[in-house]
């Protein structure tokens, strides 16, 4: 199972040029709203034709710009969950999940049947898309793709549509019957917790851009670029100018900082995360402090979050997430006056 | 009352709207996949002045196109034996020609409104583009095409100015039902007209309930009727 991308397109405002290659894991296309990853998504269907490249799916050249080859979507044989499903609305559940069968009736009835019970749909093969939940058209939806039996399943931004406290059921759901797919998953998404759940693989995608690749787990823990440090969800970012070998300068923090790792030219931003600030009080630490003023309290529902600024003319604000049980023990009377960055957690990132 | 009016009118209404309806849909159908802007907006252009232009002026057109001796009509003359000016084929060009923009339009907005994604959804899952326009765009769209049939039907019905130009009004073979209150009148005989406005208007008053019945039914299922 391999899919191999390397397209360029030309699209309103910046130009698409990805390439990256996913071999039968499910693989996250993490990116900010516009940033092109639907449109790689519709380009690797079929849908959209790319100005130039190369898609490579199972050894089947898809698409050539050199070769001058460019399949139709039919002859693709690709799963494609839209965003709103695109369910059939003239069609009832059991004619929509029949349309992605391409089999004999009989066969094709038991296999319906199968279908069914897997995608927890039995009761409902009568029903039409308006009379079922977001949870039920989104099976009905998979169910379609995959009784296609086709050899790239692409799941575009697949919870955006439905209700929050419905989400990590769902999520938890569909893991399940995705876990049965032997084929490669794509999946766009601009949720951190999705891909961080459904994909061991990502791609970090800004401005059609891929800025980031590789294992899920390592881009979160080392983003490396500012733009994945972003969509990681690290709160606190800074532009920097560097000192010294493991110096810095914190342009946005008015501070200087260590760190542990040593700073090579190419790095422009130093990123913590809100969780990593620790508080202090007495004179434990000698460097890597930052003083909190102005500090606002913004209750979320787990956790406080302080939201503070190092100098008082500074613009940027700091993030301090602590969880609830800690901040009434230790914080709720007496608030932080300084905080020490961990030079291990500071992330050093670069721009381009 | 004379009853020749009601069936030519009857008969070129019914074959006119058969063509109106499937030209219609067809060049809605292809416009809206056109892929160039600028070829859409001609295109469109050229459909839609018939809706603009005074019917008069548009027969005014219409006879040069099919008079015995401009290239057209001498073609058809010539090559098929077809006389086509002041015969009853002409009423139903007439009417064609003028309905054909209400059709297309309805058509092609009906076919905008119709959610890209079931077209790709049909497209990914293997089925041809006939199938997706039968099965996917057609129901889909089906409320706003089949009021704008309607609409197109009233239109060619009604028609008077260029079936006039380019049919005449001769009684008994051009002669539709327009045509006919029009020289009654014409001819001081208004209790004479009485007949063939009450034909019209009783159509009417049928295609605004038909049309509000298929614009309540569109509007139905994209709200999602609960059980």
């Amino acid at each position: 199972m391999s899919l191999q991308v390397d397209i360029k397109k030309k699209l309103k405002g910046f130009t698409l040029d990805v390439t990256f290659e996913a071999d039968g894991d499910c693989m996250g296309i993490l990116g900010a709203s516009g940033c092109g990853k639907s449109m790689t998504l519709k380009c690797i269907a079929g849908i959209e034709k790319p100005d130039s490249g190369r898609i490579v799916l199972n050894g089947k050249i898809l698409f050539d710009s050199e070769k001058h080859i460019n399949l139709s979507t039919q002859k693709r044989k690709v799963g494609y969950l839209f965003q709103n499903y695109a369910l059939f609305p003239n069609m009832t559940v059991r004619e929509n999940i029949s349309v992605g069968l391409a089999a004999s009736k009989e066969n094709s009835n038991s296999r319906l049947e199968e279908l069914a019970a897997l995608f927890q749909l039995e009761g409902l093969e009568n029903r039409y898309p308006w009379q079922l939940s977001g949870g039920q058209q989104q099976r009905v939806a998979l169910a379609r793709s995959l009784a296609y039996e086709p050899e790239v399943l692409m799941l575009d931004e697949p919870f955006s549509a439905l209700d929050e406290y419905l989400k990590e059921n769902l999520q938890i759901q569909v893991k399940e019957i995705l876990n049965r797919y032997k084929g490669d998953i794509l999946m766009v998404t601009h949720s951190r917790e999705e891909v961080y759940r459904f994909c061991p693989k990502i791609a970090v995608v800004h401005n059609g851009h891929v800025v980031a690749r590789g294992d899920t787990r390592e881009i979160f823990q080392n983003p490396c670029h500012v733009t994945a440090a972003k969509l990681s969800g690290c709160k606190n970012i800074s532009r920097i100018k560097r000192t010294g070998e493991n110096r810095v300068y914190a342009l946005d923090w008015n501070t200087e900082l260590v760190t542990a790792e040593s700073v090579g030219d190419e790095v422009r931003y130093i990123g913590i995360r809100a969780h990593d600030l620790q508080p202090v009080y007495d004179g434990t630490y000698q460097e890597n402090l930052i003083s909190c003023l102005h500090p606002e309290l913004p209750e979320g529902l787990f956790e406080q979050v302080v939201l503070f600024r190092t100098a008082e003319q500074s613009d940027s604000l700091l993030w301090w997430k602590v969880g609830k049980e800690q901040w009434r023990e230790a914080f709720v009377q007496k608030l932080p006056e300084q905080f020490y960055l961990p030079p291990e957690a500071l992330m050093l990132l670069t721009e381009e | 009352m004379n009853w020749a009016p009601v069936i030519i009118s009857a008969k070129t209404a019914c074959l006119s709207i058969l063509i109106t309806f499937f030209i219609g849909i067809l060049l809605a159908h292809w416009v809206v996949r056109m892929r160039s802007e600028k070829a859409r907006m001609l295109i469109d252009g050229i459909l839609t002045l018939p809706m603009v232009l005074p019917p008069t002026v548009m027969g005014f057109f219409l006879l040069f196109i099919f008079g015995v001796k401009r290239p057209v009509g001498k073609f058809i003359l010539e090559f098929f034996g077809w006389k086509i000016v002041f015969t009853w084929w002409a009423t139903v060009i007439a009417a064609v020609v003028i309905s054909l923009p209400l059709m297309y339009r309805s058509a092609r907005g009906a076919f905008e409104q119709v959610d890209q994604n079931l077209i790709y959804a049909g497209r990914t899952l293997g089925k041809s583009e006939w199938w997706i326009f039968w099965r996917v765009i057609m129901p889909a769209a089906l409320p706003g095409v089949a009021s704008g049939g309607i609409l197109a039907f009233a239109r060619g019905l009604g028609e008077f100015g260029a079936t006039a130009m380019l049919a005449g009004n001769i009684a008994g073979q051009t002669q539709t039902l327009p045509l006919a209150i029009y020289s009654e009148v014409a001819a001081g005989d208004m209790e004479g007209a009485y007949g063939y406005v009450y034909i019209l208007v009783a159509i009417s008053f049928l295609v605004i309930f038909l049309m509000n019945y298929f614009t309540l039914k569109g509007t139905a299922r994209g709200k999602g009727r609960k059980k």
